[in-house]
């Protein structure tokens, strides 16, 4: 297949599927506040776009800050439990435990401490992002080879140095895909935490949607969701593509 | 008298798992005089890379006595007098050819500028890498990587540099070339080598000594000397009749230890 076959086709797949939306649907009698046409969703960005703005801003900065607290601290956690091996014992199983809490249940409690600003929101965001990355992260400082190690270990390499020339890098992998599944979840956490409590953002504008019968106005914060996803998405994307520059070419 | 390279006594080596001690080689009485190509052959498992890391300071030894450079292992491998290739070249991916060469420069409490720009553009023109500094490993034939594992075990000038298997992945041809390669580097550096391979050619034709390791139980089955079939600069050719009949001898040899 040619490149411009293979750029093209996902757009041609894309528009053939709007455009049946678009023009059958009408005909199949469904009706419009279940599932209203692509232009009236559309037209939601034009007519309304204050509205879509200020509900966007907040559930994107909470997304943000949940998506780099999360990871941050993930990221400590994991660099702990890798080289203190005492603390890894003792508190490794506490964490498994958590991770066995669904968000969905243990978000109304940090609604309840935290009130209905941001910070709940951010928190959420920031717990469901944490566990894949604490578990990736481990498992890729871990994943250099006996010979890695062995080389390192010729070179008389201290502790600090061996982490930072090759636990360090060797985990990057890892680490890049927990982020690029996190630039999805962040999003799913701060719009899950405004749906429990919230008067703004996209998931309180899904909500109300959803009540008044505004399918329009549902689908087009749907759609702004998973713009913001995909944005995350492509800046985690850009940054590992600069930071493995050479690494697998 | 200078001290000898690699010297043992009844050294016992092998692994501990948990309360139980495994034994790999014992017995090993070994005498490697500074500057010699020793070439250690053996079937798979016979210990050879074992005996390689306790050399190394890798691994400590379960018993008898070790002395490399005169002093203990892990002496000589903090003063970066030992050098280790390893069979799969153990390039960091991430880092160029450049950048893999000078990573002894950057650990170890050394400091980059510690080591001399000239000195890394003298082993990379030794072992023919000179063009490729800002290529990453992905962008290199098998033998190139290898090159560079050579290059950033030389950079430091060790005395001993142990070798497990490195051309082991080669098509016979850059397997032969390397050989060349490193038995000219060998001239010029003086470096002692000792040389683990699989292949009796490559041990025969490389080799001043060669050492045969036997299986079950692990020892030392065979020192054979083969300077009398070479010349003074330990040349051979790979025609000369002398040679092939100590490959088949060897050959012979090795069937009866696997
Ligand atoms: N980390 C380890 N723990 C326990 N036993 C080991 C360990 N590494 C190797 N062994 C065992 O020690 C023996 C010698 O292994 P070694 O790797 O030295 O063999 P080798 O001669 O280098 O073999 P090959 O030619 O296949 O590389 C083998 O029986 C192997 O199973
Ligand atoms: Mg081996």
């Amino acid at each position: 297949m040619s490149r411009a076959v293979q750029v093209l086709a996902p757009v041609f797949g894309a528009l053939s599927i709007l455009a049946a939306w678009q023009f059958l649907l009408p005909l199949s009698g469904l009706p419009a506040y279940i599932a209203p046409t692509p232009t009236k969703i559309f037209a939601v960005f034009v007519t309304q776009t204050d509205l879509i703005l200020t509900n966007f801003l907040p559930t994107a900065t909470e997304a943000l800050a949940g998506f780099l607290f999360g990871n941050l601290a993930a990221m400590m956690f994991a660099i702990l439990f890798a080289y203190a091996r005492f603390i890894r014992v003792a508190y490794f199983p506490v964490v498994l435990f958590f991770n066995t809490i669904p968000i969905l249940a243990l978000s109304p409690i940090i609604i309840l401490i935290f009130g209905l600003g941001m910070t709940p929101k951010i928190i959420i965001a920031a717990i469901i992002c944490f566990f894949p990355t604490l578990v990736n992260m481990i498992r890729g400082l871990a994943s250099a080879t006996s010979s890695e190690e062995e080389l390192f270990r010729m070179l008389s390499a201290t502790r600090f140095e061996t982490f930072l020339r090759l636990h360090l890098p060797r985990a990057l992998p890892m680490l890049f895909s927990s982020l690029r599944i996190a630039s999805a979840t962040a999003v799913i956490g701060a719009i899950v935490g405004e749906w429990i409590g919230a008067d703004k953002g996209l998931g309180a504008l899904i909500i109300q949607a959803t009540f008044n019968y505004q399918s329009d106005r549902l689908y087009a914060a749907i759609v702004a969701s998973s713009s913001l996803s995909i944005a995350l998405f492509a800046l985690v994307a850009l940054i590992e593509a600069r930071v493995m520059r050479g690494w697998a070419r | 008298m200078r001290a000898a390279a690699v010297e043992t006594e009844r050294l016992h080596i092998g692994y501990v798992n948990g309360r139980d001690a495994v034994t790999v080689l014992s017995e090993v009485d070994l005498l490697v005089p500074e500057g010699e190509f020793l070439m250690i052959l053996g079937p798979s498992g016979c210990g050879k890379s074992t005996l390689l890391r306790v050399i190394a300071n890798l691994l400590d030894p379960l018993g008898g006595r070790i002395a490399v450079l005169g002093g203990a292992p892990e002496a000589a491998r903090r003063a970066r007098r030992t050098g280790f290739v390893f069979q799969d070249a153990t390039l960091l991916p991430w880092r160029t050819v450049l950048q893999n060469i000078r990573l002894p420069a950057v650990v170890g409490g050394r400091q980059s500028k510690d080591l001399p720009a000239a000195r890394v553009e003298e082993v990379m023109a030794l072992l023919g890498l000179s063009g490729l500094e800002s290529r990453y490993p992905s962008q290199l034939s098998g033998g190139q990587r290898q090159r560079v594992a050579i290059a950033r075990a030389l950079v430091d000038e060790p005395e001993i540099l142990l070798m497990d298997e490195p051309f082991g992945a080669l098509d016979e041809i850059t397997r032969d070339r390397l050989n060349d390669e490193l038995l000219s580097i060998w001239r010029e550096t003086g470096t002692t080598i000792l040389f683990v391979t699989h292949s009796i050619e490559e041990a025969v034709y490389m080799g001043q000594r060669i050492m045969v390791l036997g299986a079950n139980p692990g020892r030392i089955l065979n020192v054979r000397d083969l300077r009398p079939i070479k010349s003074a600069d330990n040349a051979c050719k790979r025609e000369d009749p002398a040679i092939v009949a100590e490959i088949a001898a060897q050959r012979r040899l090795l069937a009866e230890a696997s």
